[in-house]
């Protein structure tokens, strides 16, 4: 299926149906990413059960050096 | 001590963490300084990109209490999505809220940064607000019920110094939330007359991440605004025109 992620646009396989195993599938399960899905920020917790569809944005942030 | 909202901090030196030759630099840096407050930016991660490493993995955050910035927001609205991403990741209720409205000096837009802070405030965040060294705008700030003002030296990364110490030493006497001085700062006489003048906390990043050395910057950085505060604390002396002897006038030993 296809997503927008970070402003590009990806095929990703239809077994990854949530942001959880987005993330896993995108080998970044383990940091400390934090992810809107079509405008809608998510809480960790939320990860798990929330639900991937054909041409949903994704934006994937995380802290970098900031002043 | 200083206490920013629920927050109570040893040092009054926080530290950006940004423009880092390497991540070791960075962390000798940030050891050097006892900081106990590390700014951040909220950023895309580079995902399909792994030529980029983040320099920031190599950090370990969890000592510090984190302060990320709304920096890349030109409107409330960005500030306040970027502020709710940053505590999505369930790291920090802080944030300084950073709107710039000028890309030629990086100024903050005052209307933006007073409407990002109120809808912040409304959302239970515990926010800084990087403003100019505007004394009204630093009060309409506090009346919003901010739990920091920080007020800039002089623009981001210039270095500076304390451009209007008249206007800054003005919104220090009138304020009763602490007064960070953010951005501007160039060496450490900066930073301590900024503490003298009263304010209650520096905030930096260029003048030690691109000092030559920066982890001995960071040291006298550190140094600096501890001296600035007792000075503070210890009252200085009035300017006089004409000289006072330190040594007896009397007794004067003669041939």
């Amino acid at each position: 299926m296809k997503v927008v992620i970070n402003g590009i646009d990806k095929m990703i396989p239809n077994d990854v149906t949530t942001i959880q195993q987005l993330l896993e599938h995108l080998k970044i399960g383990e940091k400390k990413a934090v992810v809107e899905r079509n405008g809608n920020i998510l809480t960790k917790d939320e990860h798990k059960n929330e639900a991937i569809e054909e041409g949903d944005r994704i934006e994937i942030v995380h802290f970098v050096g900031g002043g | 001590m200083l206490k920013i909202g629920p927050y109570t901090f040893r040092s009054r030196l926080f530290l950006g963490t940004g423009k880092y030759d390497s991540a070791e630099t960075q962390n000798k840096a940030i050891a050097a300084s006892e900081t106990e407050v590390l700014t951040f930016a909220v950023r895309r991660m580079n995902i399909f990109d792994e030529t980029k490493p983040d320099p920031f993995e190599s950090t370990d955050v969890s000592k510090f209490k984190l302060l990320p910035n709304t920096a890349g927001a030109k409107t409330a609205e960005e500030a306040v999505r970027i502020a709710k991403m940053a505590k999505a990741a369930d790291m920090c209720d802080m944030v300084k809220v950073e709107v710039i409205g000028c890309d030629k000096t990086l100024l903050p837009d005052p209307i933006e940064t007073l409407r990002a802070s109120e809808m912040l405030l409304e959302e239970g965040f515990t926010v800084l607000a990087y403003t100019s060294d505007d004394v009204v705008l630093a009060r309409r700030l506090r009346e919003l019920g901010v739990h920091a003002v920080m007020p800039g030296a002089a623009p981001i990364g210039t270095g500076l110094g304390i451009i209007n110490p008249y206007n800054l030493q003005h919104i220090i006497e009138q304020s009763d939330v602490p007064v960070i001085v953010d951005a501007g700062i160039g060496s450490p006489k900066d930073a301590a007359y900024a503490m003298e003048l009263g304010a209650d906390g520096i905030l930096l990043n260029t003048a030690v991440s691109d000092a030559k050395d920066p982890e001995k910057m960071a040291a006298a950085m550190k140094y600096a605004v501890e001296a600035g505060r007792l000075g503070y604390e210890a009252g200085r002396i009035e300017k006089k025109f004409y000289a006072s002897a330190s040594s007896p006038t009397e007794g004067l030993s003669r041939v």
